[in-house]
Order: C-alpha cells, then sequence, then structure tokens
C-alpha cells in the first residue's frame, strides 16, 4: 500500500494535479452521497461546483479535508493519501484551507486572536509573528481596523471575509469554499466575492461550491455540475453557460438563470 | 395606495406625567388593577406583623456579651453565645493554645481565594503562589516542623475543615467533572462506558452513602494495619461526588457548541487536545457557569453531612456548644451565626460568578 501511495505521489506531482480523487463513494447510512466522483484538480486551478441541494457538492469538498469520511476510492491531496492516519489529516488539513457557509468563527476570541490560532498553535509560530501574518491578511480582505473586536460585532460579510482571512493564515496551498455567500444579506454579498476574486488572480487553488454564477463566468477554469451523487457535466464557464450537453444541466440552469 | 414621502423630521414628545417618576412607578408596580393592589395590601399587613417583633428580640431586647444564666432571664436573643464559644465554633478541638495555626491558614487561603478573583492575576507566578500557600497551610494544621507541635487530625474541625472540604473538593471535582463530561462523549467505546458507568453510578446513590462507605465499607477492603485518614476519605467522597453531577452540567454545555465550531478547528489543522482546550472548552464552560456555579453552592452546603462520619465540621461544632447545659435553648441565634457564614460563602460563589460571566460576554 505504502509503496503504490509514493507511486501515485511521483505521478500527480509530474502532471501537476494537487488534488486527485478517484472513485470515491460514500453513504449517509444508506443513502448513496456520493456515486463514484473522479476529479483531478490542478494546481492554480480554479473550480466552481453547482447542484441542487443534496447533489453530494458540499460532502464532496468535504471530503478533501476529511471533515468527511469516504468509504470507497481514493483522495491524495498534495501527494498525501487521505486514510484513517490522524496525523496525515492533520497535515492534508494544514495545507487545504476551508470556508464555510455560517462561518464559524469562533465566538469567544478577538479577530486577530480567532486568525493567529492556527500559526500559534499548529505550526508553532512565536505570537509576535503570528500576529504579524494575522494583521497582513486581515488587510488583505479590507478589515485590518476591525482585529480588535469580537466576531459577533461584526456583520455577516465581514465575518466572512475574516474567515477567509483566517484559513490564509495557515498559507494553504488549496482553498475551499463551502457555498460562502448562502448565508449573506444581498448587499454582502459582493464584498465577499471581490475578496475571493483577488486570491483568484493572485493565482490560488481554489474549489467553490457556489451558486453565484457571475462568480463563476469571471473566475472559474472550469464549473462542474452535480446531481444525485454524480459530476454530470464538466466544461468551460463559456462553454458550460452556454452550451450545456445534459438535459438536468439544461433544467438546473433555466431555474436558476431566470 | 398613494405614495407617501416623510419630509421633516417627526418631532420626539415627552411620555405623560402619571407613567414616569415615583408616582408612575408605584401606580404602575404596586396597583395595578385591584388584585395587585390586594396582593400589595396583603403583604404590607405580613410585614407590619412580623418585621417589629423580630427587630425588637434581634437587636432592642438583644444581650451581646453576658454569661448563660443572664440570657435566660431576658427576652431577646442571646448573640452572647457567639462571642463566648467562638473560638470552640470556629476551631473545634484544635488545642486551644496553638489555635492562631488555623487561623492564620484560613486567612492565607481567603487571601488567596481573593488575589485570584482577577483574571489579570492568573500568571505561573499565582500558581507557585497556591503551592506555597498549600504548603504553609498544611505545614501549619499538622505542625511537627519548624518548632510547630504535631496536631492530629482528628483533632482539625470547626470552619477551617468545612473550607478545606468544600475549597479542595470542588477545586478537584471540577477538572475531574471535565475529564468525565470529555469521557462521555468520546469515540472510543471504552472511555465513553467507563464515563458512562462512572457518572450513572456516583448519581444514583446519596452522598450519605458515599461517606458512609468511605468510613466504614471502604477500610474493610484495606490490609490489616493500613488506615487512611479519615478526612481525606471524606474528602475523596466528596471529590467523586461533585465531579459526577459537574460532569453533566458540563455535558450540556458541550452539546451547545454547534459542530461548525469543531469542523472549523478540524479544517486549520488543530488536534483533538487543542480543539477541546482552545476552542470548545472555552465556550462551554462560559455557558455552564449558571449551573457548575450551582452546583458548587449545593456542593459547599453538603459538606455539612461529614457530620454522620464523626468528624467535626462548623455545623457540628455549633450543635456542640448547643449541648452545653450553660448555653442550652439558644439554638436560633447559634443556628443563625452559622447560616450567615454558609451565606457568606455562597454570595461570594454566585457573585463571582456573575463577574466572571460579564467578564467573558462577547457578543455572540
Amino acid at each position: 500500500m505504502g509503496t503504490k501511495t509514493s507511486e501515485k505521489t511521483d505521478n500527480s506531482l509530474a502532471n501537476d494535479a494537487i488534488i486527485e480523487i478517484i472513485e470515491i463513494h460514500k453513504w449517509f447510512g444508506d443513502f448513496h452521497v456520493l456515486q463514484g466522483i473522479d476529479l483531478t484538480v490542478r494546481k492554480k486551478e480554479r473550480i466552481v461546483i453547482c447542484g441542487p441541494s443534496g447533489s453530494g457538492k458540499s460532502t464532496l469538498i468535504r471530503c478533501i479535508n476529511r471533515l468527511e469520511e469516504h468509504q470507497r476510492g481514493r483522495i491524495i491531496v498534495d501527494g498525501i493519501e487521505l486514510t484513517d492516519n490522524i496525523k496525515n489529516i492533520e497535515k492534508v488539513r494544514t495545507e487545504v484551507g476551508m470556508v464555510f457557509q455560517h462561518f464559524n468563527l469562533f465566538p469567544h476570541l478577538t479577530i486577530v486572536e480567532n486568525l493567529s490560532l492556527g500559526p500559534l498553535w499548529v505550526r508553532k509560530v512565536p505570537k509576535a509573528e503570528a500576529e504579524e501574518t494575522a494583521m497582513f491578511y486581515l488587510d488583505k480582505v479590507h478589515i485590518a481596523e476591525q482585529a480588535q473586536k469580537y466576531p459577533g460585532q461584526l456583520s455577516g460579510g465581514q465575518q466572512q471575509r475574516v474567515a477567509i482571512a483566517r484559513s490564509l493564515c495557515m498559507n494553504p496551498k488549496v482553498m475551499l469554499f463551502d457555498e460562502p455567500t448562502s448565508a449573506l444579506d444581498p448587499e454582502m454579498i459582493k464584498e465577499v466575492l471581490d475578496v475571493m476574486i483577488e486570491l483568484a488572480q493572485e493565482g490560488m487553488t481554489m474549489i467553490v461550491v457556489s451558486h453565484e454564477m457571475g462568480f463563476a463566468k469571471s473566475v472559474a477554469h472550469r464549473v462542474l455540475f452535480m446531481d444525485f451523487g454524480k459530476i454530470v457535466e464538466g466544461n468551460t464557464p463559456r462553454e458550460f453557460f452556454e452550451n450545456p450537453q445534459n438535459d438536468r444541466t439544461k433544467l438546473f440552469l433555466s431555474q436558476i438563470l431566470h | 395606495m398613494e405614495a407617501y414621502v416623510q419630509e421633516k423630521p417627526v418631532e420626539a414628545l415627552k411620555p405623560p406625567v402619571t407613567s414616569v417618576g415615583v408616582i408612575g412607578w408605584i401606580r404602575y408596580n404596586l396597583f395595578k388593577g385591584w388584585f395587585n393592589s390586594l396582593l400589595t395590601i396583603i403583604t404590607i399587613y405580613c410585614l407590619w406583623v412580623i418585621v417589629p417583633p423580630l427587630i425588637r428580640w434581634a437587636f432592642i431586647d438583644s444581650l451581646w456579651v453576658s454569661t448563660g444564666a443572664e440570657c435566660q432571664q431576658a427576652n431577646g436573643a442571646c448573640w452572647s453565645i457567639i462571642p463566648a464559644n467562638i473560638r470552640f465554633i470556629i476551631f473545634g478541638f484544635f488545642p486551644y493554645d496553638q489555635q492562631w495555626r488555623p487561623l492564620v491558614a484560613m486567612v492565607l487561603l481567603i487571601g488567596l481565594l481573593f488575589y485570584s478573583r482577577n483574571r489579570n492575576h492568573w500568571k505561573k507566578s499565582l500558581l507557585y503562589a497556591w503551592l506555597i500557600g498549600l504548603f504553609v497551610m498544611g505545614l501549619l494544621m499538622k505542625g511537627g516542623l519548624f518548632g510547630l507541635s504535631p496536631v492530629e487530625s482528628t483533632k482539625w474541625g470547626g470552619l477551617p475543615l468545612t473550607l478545606m472540604l468544600s475549597v479542595f473538593g470542588l477545586t478537584a471535582a471540577y477538572p475531574l467533572g471535565v475529564v468525565m463530561a470529555l469521557g462521555r462523549r468520546s469515540k472510543m467505546q471504552a472511555v465513553k462506558t467507563l464515563c458512562i458507568l462512572y457518572i450513572e453510578l456516583i448519581r444514583g446513590v446519596p452522598l450519605i452513602s458515599l461517606l458512609f462507605m468511605s468510613s466504614v465499607v471502604f477500610p474493610l477492603f484495606l490490609p490489616e494495619g493500613v488506615t487512611i485518614n479519615n478526612i481525606l476519605r471524606a474528602q475523596v467522597a466528596i471529590i467523586l461526588f461533585t465531579a459526577a453531577y459537574i460532569a453533566e452540567v458540563v455535558r450540556g454545555g458541550l452539546q451547545a457548541i454547534p459542530r461548525g465550531q469543531y469542523e472549523a478547528a478540524d479544517s486549520i489543522g488543530l488536534s483533538y487536545y487543542l480543539t477541546m482546550r482552545l476552542v470548545i472548552l472555552p465556550q462551554a464552560l462560559k455557558i455552564v457557569i449558571p449551573p457548575s456555579v450551582q452546583q458548587l453552592i449545593s456542593a459547599f452546603k453538603d459538606t455539612s453531612l461529614v457530620v454522620i462520619i464523626a468528624l467535626f465540621d462548623v455545623l457540628r461544632t455549633t450543635q456542640t456548644v448547643l449541648s452545653n447545659p450553660k448555653w442550652m435553648g439558644f439554638s436560633a441565634e447559634a443556628y443563625i451565626f452559622v447560616a450567615l457564614i454558609y451565606f457568606l460563602c455562597c454570595f461570594f460563589m454566585s457573585n463571582y460568578s456573575r463577574r466572571l460571566e460579564r467578564e467573558l460576554e462577547t457578543g455572540l
């Protein structure tokens, strides 16, 4: 098993892939959420995944940092295969940042403490340096003046930008976004998307579960459509929106692009 | 519908006079409707009947410094029972000429507790202060070093014993309870089963029976000639008992933490231990401050149950004074005094818990 993994590793590095998902299946009880997904994500690639609720898109990206466990198939992230090995899981998690629908900031810590927690305790960076990094990324998401506040004192859009900065502080190789704008009031969506676009322009590898089709069109290299636990269609945004092939994709697009 | 746009700002109006000020307050709170008025009148009548005689008994007709014989003649309260017996009530059978030692130990303990109130003082130096303080307290109580005459722990009693059982009982029970709560939610089946067994078994028995077991049953299992100090056994029983309750309180707090917090901690690569220590427990323990303090207060008062295994805590020393023929019949005064001691300690705890809640409030 070990040698096989390392062979795979060499391969994946050679063809520039950072995430390889090979034929994974997952069940919640009897419910077959992921029904054999294959996906290779290359370095600096930006992928938007859309699809109806319950199609398994969130579950898929949550498998990539092992918030959910897959039951069959293989997931290899930056040369490390995700197995029960907790050390490997923690290693992958430090390389993969995640932004949640409901922000999930730590409410008992100030903004700057939220950001420096990971560097301080996981990367074991000195406190002054961790706070400096925190301020750098807060500045990047245009929110440095809120550093000493608590999450509860910020608006939803601000909280989500802090959450993005918190992930960036770990200096991740990949960023996962799980419906980052779905819980926001309409007037706050843009400020979060703007930060994500800036991130994209800097060459971050991103996998975004979202229904923000404008974002997908302008930023994504590939748009994937998932339904009933499978990737039904995947194409460049232009082809995907202008010339969808699958009937279910067409139906879905007609429902969300009024 | 006609279009409407507000052009001028609306002027602010003052509330009507009858709804503000003293008259407004009285009208609203005491005489709102006939039923409220009736209740107010009945309450005033009851206070009129009860309060003046009580004040006369406690303060006007009362004796503060006198002998027991003089008290028998008087109509009012005989507070003299307290000053006349204060040293026995507080220190029990501790040798009379050595009673400064438990006094210094208590002052040290209370001083340390007060100093620890402020969270800004929670540094490493405070830990050392406590370690040194504990050593000095133990030395003062037990003696046998530095020219202090040794005192058997069977002679310890009164308020120092009550404080010792409760302060050490509660400080040891709390972390143990937290560990049990985490254990009960563990994914490791063996750990989980053990914690459930522990919690349910201990919660299923009254403290009295635990104390009996520790003093009567437990020694039967020890080899011949080995004895374990009676106070220590009571202390362990109190710790084990309180920990089981704290565990359930803390578990409630853990359940209130949304799954997103665990996931966020996981996603930045924190280990289980760090997730608990940095993210989950600080939030969960804050939520359960009110029920934990409730549990600690109740455990503090339960330490008085150690009388049944012949330890002389402050309640038992008071009862002993009352069995002295010279002071018979003044139990009300003596018990009010002990109640006051208990009340002060409990009030301190609940006051501190409210202060902690305020300090830890972060708005989400």
